[in-house]
C-alpha cells in the first residue's frame, strides 16, 4: 500500500502545488522514481517552473457533452508506468463521465492500492463536513467535495499556511490568477474576512486530525507495563474534552447533535445531550415524538441524553456541565429577539458567566426548519414553557 | 402646570409599560401544540442514495408543505445488542443525512432525520414504521443491488406501510448524492 501525503490549504494560491512539486524534487534527488500524474498549473509561472525536471505523464483527452474535450489524468497509463511516487494535483476534482471513477480521490485510492506513494493537494472547503460551514462563512459553495475520511486516512497531512494579507498580496501581484481576473477575485472570494475564517477552519481541522491521530497512536502504543498504560490513559484524559449539547425536542436539534457528535468523534471524547424541560410543559404529541427520536439518536451515537426539569436553562446547564466535567457547551443559534426580549442578554453570554471557568460555549447555526415545535433556548425567559 | 404635565407623562409611561407587559404576558401562554406535520419518509441504506429519489421526495414535500424524513437503516449484527451504539454506521449516516439536509435546505424543505437500527434492513424499516407517522414513503428501486433493500423488501413495504409508497425506477441520469467511501474498503476493492 502506498504512502499518502496531502497538502492542505485554505484557498487557491497558498502554494500547495508548489510545495508538492518541491518535495517531489527532493524525493527525485534522493534517487526515487517520481512522476507527475496530474498537474494543474493554473497559468502560474512559478508552478510551471517548479515542475521542470520532473517526468510528467501525458494527459488523456476525454470527450464530454457537446463534442468538447477535456484533458484528464491518465490513470491506466500511470498504473502501467508504476513509479515509486506519483504527484497528483487537486484530489477533489470530479472526473467526466466514462472514466474509471467519478472522483480523482478514487483514482488516487487505486494508485495507492497499486503500491505507489502519492502526494496530492486539496483546499479545506472541499471537505464534505466543512462544505456547509465554509459556505456559510464565505457565501461561496464548492460543488466538488470529498469525504473527510480521505483526509483522515492519509498518512500525512501538511497544512500550507499563509496569512490572508500575504495571500492577497500574491493575488494582486498576479501570482495566482491572470491580471484580468484579479479584480473579480478580490471582490468575491478573496476578502480578508473570508480568508481569515478559512484559515481558522484549516488550522482547526489539521489540529483536530493531529490530536485524533496522536490519541490513536497513544492507544496503539500502550504496550508497556500496566503502570505505563495507566499513565498513557491519564495523559489522554488530561488533554481530553467533554461536550455538552443543549438540545430541544425538535427537528433542528438533529443538526446540533450532528455537529456536536462530529466534534466529539474528532476529539475522541464523550457527548452529553441536555434538554432542560420547563416544569409546566407536558410531554405529549409532537414533543413526545421528538423526545423519543432524540433518545433513539443518542442511543445510536452512544451519547447520553439528560433531561433536567428546571425553569432556568442557564442554571441547569451550568450545573450539569459542572457535574459532567464538560469543557464545551454547544447551543443552537437563536433567531433575532423580539420585543422586550431584545433587552435580555443572549443565552451564550449567560452560559459563559454561569459555567465554570475554562468552559467554551459554541453556537451552531440553525437552518431554521419551520416545523420546530418550540423556539430555541435563546429567546426564552425564566419560567417560560417551551 | 409643570407638575400636571409631569403627572400626565408619568401616567402615559405607566400605561404604556403596563400595556407592553400585559401583551408580553398574554403572548406567553402555555406552548401551543404544533400543527400536525405531514412527513415523507425516505428510507435508504449504505453510503449511496439515488438523487432521483431525493429530488422526488423533496418535490413532493415542497408541494405538500411536508417535512422530509430521511431515514438511514442500519444493520446490527446478532452478536451485539440491538440497542447498542453504532458509531461507524452513524458516521456514514451523518454524512448522508448532512448531504440530504443541505439539498433540502436549498429547496426550503424542512428535514427531520432518523437513524434506525434492526437485525436486517427490513427489520429496521419495520421498527421505523411502528415508531413514526408519515403520509408517504419514497424509495428507490436502485437500492435493490448487492446491498440495501431487496425486491422482497419493497413488496413487504408495499403491503405493510400505512402510507402511500412511491417506488422510483432508476434512470440513466440517476447519480449518487454522496458516496463517503472508506478508503480501506476501496483498497480491498469492496464496494461500500
Amino acid at each position: 500500500m502506498g504512502h499518502y501525503k496531502i497538502f492542505l490549504g485554505m484557498a487557491a494560491g497558498v502554494g500547495k502545488t508548489y510545495r508538492m512539486l518541491q518535495e517531489g524534487h527532493t524525493e527525485a534527488v534522493a534517487g526515487r522514481d517520481v512522476v507527475i500524474g496530474y498537474l494543474e498549473p493554473h497559468e502560474r509561472r512559478e508552478t510551471s517552473d517548479q515542475a521542470r525536471g520532473l517526468e510528467a505523464l501525458p494527459r488523456r483527452t476525454v470527450a464530454i457533452r457537446g463534442g468538447a474535450t477535456v484533458a484528464e489524468m491518465d490513470l491506466p497509463a500511470l498504473l502501467e508506468r508504476a513509479p515509486e511516487l506519483a504527484l497528483i494535483d487537486e484530489l477533489a476534482h470530479a472526473n467526466p463521465p466514462g472514466l474509471e471513477h467519478d472522483k480523482r480521490y478514487e483514482d488516487i485510492a487505486s494508485v495507492l492500492a497499486a503500491g505507489i506513494d502519492v502526494f496530492s493537494t486539496v483546499n479545506v472547503q472541499h471537505l464534505e463536513s466543512l462544505n456547509d460551514q465554509v459556505a456559510e462563512l464565505t457565501g461561496v459553495r464548492v460543488r466538488e467535495t470529498v469525504p473527510d475520511r480521505v483526509l483522515a486516512d492519509a498518512d500525512e497531512v501538511v497544512l500550507i499556511d499563509l496569512t490572508p494579507e500575504a495571500l492577497i498580496t500574491r493575488l494582486r501581484a498576479g501570482k495566482i490568477y491572470p491580471t484580468r481576473n484579479i479584480d473579480a477575485a478580490l471582490n468575491n472570494f478573496f476578502k480578508i474576512e473570508n480568508l481569515a475564517a478559512l484559515r481558522e477552519v484549516s488550522l482547526r481541522q489539521v489540529a483536530e486530525e493531529v490530536e485524533s491521530k496522536r490519541l490513536v497512536h497513544s492507544e496503539a502504543e500502550s504496550v508497556g507495563t500496566r503502570e505505563e498504560e495507566r499513565v498513557s490513559d491519564d495523559t489522554a484524559r488530561a488533554v481530553g474534552e467533554r461536550l455538552l449539547a443543549l438540545v430541544r425536542p425538535q427537528p433542528s436539534a438533529q443538526r446540533l447533535v450532528r455537529r456536536a457528535w462530529r466534534s466529539a468523534q474528532r476529539l475522541g471524547t464523550d457527548l452529553d445531550l441536555l434538554w432542560v424541560k420547563p416544569p409546566a410543559l407536558r410531554v405529549e404529541g409532537e414533543v413526545e415524538r421528538q423526545v423519543a427520536a432524540l433518545r433513539r439518536l443518542a442511543s445510536v451515537l452512544g451519547a447520553t441524553l439528560l433531561i433536567e426539569e428546571h425553569d432556568d436553562v442557564v442554571a441547569a446547564a451550568a450545573r450539569v456541565a459542572r457535574e459532567r466535567g464538560s469543557t464545551y457547551i454547544m447551543v443552537g443559534e437563536a433567531p433575532p429577539a423580539k420585543g422586550l426580549g431584545r433587552l435580555r442578554e443572549p443565552l451564550p453570554q449567560r452560559l459563559m458567566r454561569a459555567a465554570s471557568p475554562g468552559v467554551d460555549v459554541r453556537i451552531v447555526a440553525n437552518r431554521g426548519t419551520p416545523t420546530d415545535a418550540c423556539p430555541p433556548y435563546g429567546n426564552k425567559r425564566r419560567g417560560e414553557g417551551s | 402646570m409643570i407638575e400636571r404635565v409631569l403627572v400626565a407623562v408619568a401616567l402615559l409611561v405607566g400605561l404604556g409599560g403596563g400595556f407592553l407587559l400585559a401583551r408580553s404576558r398574554l403572548g406567553r401562554k402555555a406552548p401551543a401544540e404544533p400543527d400536525a406535520v405531514h412527513h415523507i419518509l425516505l428510507p435508504f441504506t449504505g453510503t449511496e442514495i439515488s438523487r432521483r429519489a431525493v429530488d422526488a421526495a423533496l418535490r413532493l414535500a415542497r408541494a405538500e408543505d411536508a417535512t422530509l424524513m430521511p431515514a438511514y437503516l442500519a444493520e446490527v449484527p446478532k452478536s451485539l445488542p440491538l440497542d447498542c451504539a453504532i458509531p461507524v454506521e452513524a458516521n456514514q449516516a451523518m454524512a448522508m443525512l448532512e448531504a440530504i439536509e443541505q439539498r433540502a435546505g436549498t429547496k426550503g424543505v424542512p428535514v427531520d432525520a432518523r437513524i434506525e437500527r434492526g437485525r436486517t434492513y427490513r427489520h429496521a424499516l419495520a421498527r421505523l414504521l411502528s415508531e413514526e407517522d408519515f403520509d408517504r414513503v419514497v424509495v428507490s428501486a436502485g437500492a435493490t443491488g448487492t446491498h440495501g433493500l431487496s425486491g422482497d423488501d419493497l413488496v413487504w413495504l408495499l403491503e405493510r406501510a400505512p402510507a402511500e409508497v412511491m417506488i422510483l425506477r432508476p434512470g440513466p441520469e440517476d447519480h449518487r448524492v454522496l458516496v463517503p467511501v472508506a478508503r480501506s474498503a476501496q483498497r480491498d476493492g469492496v464496494a461500500v
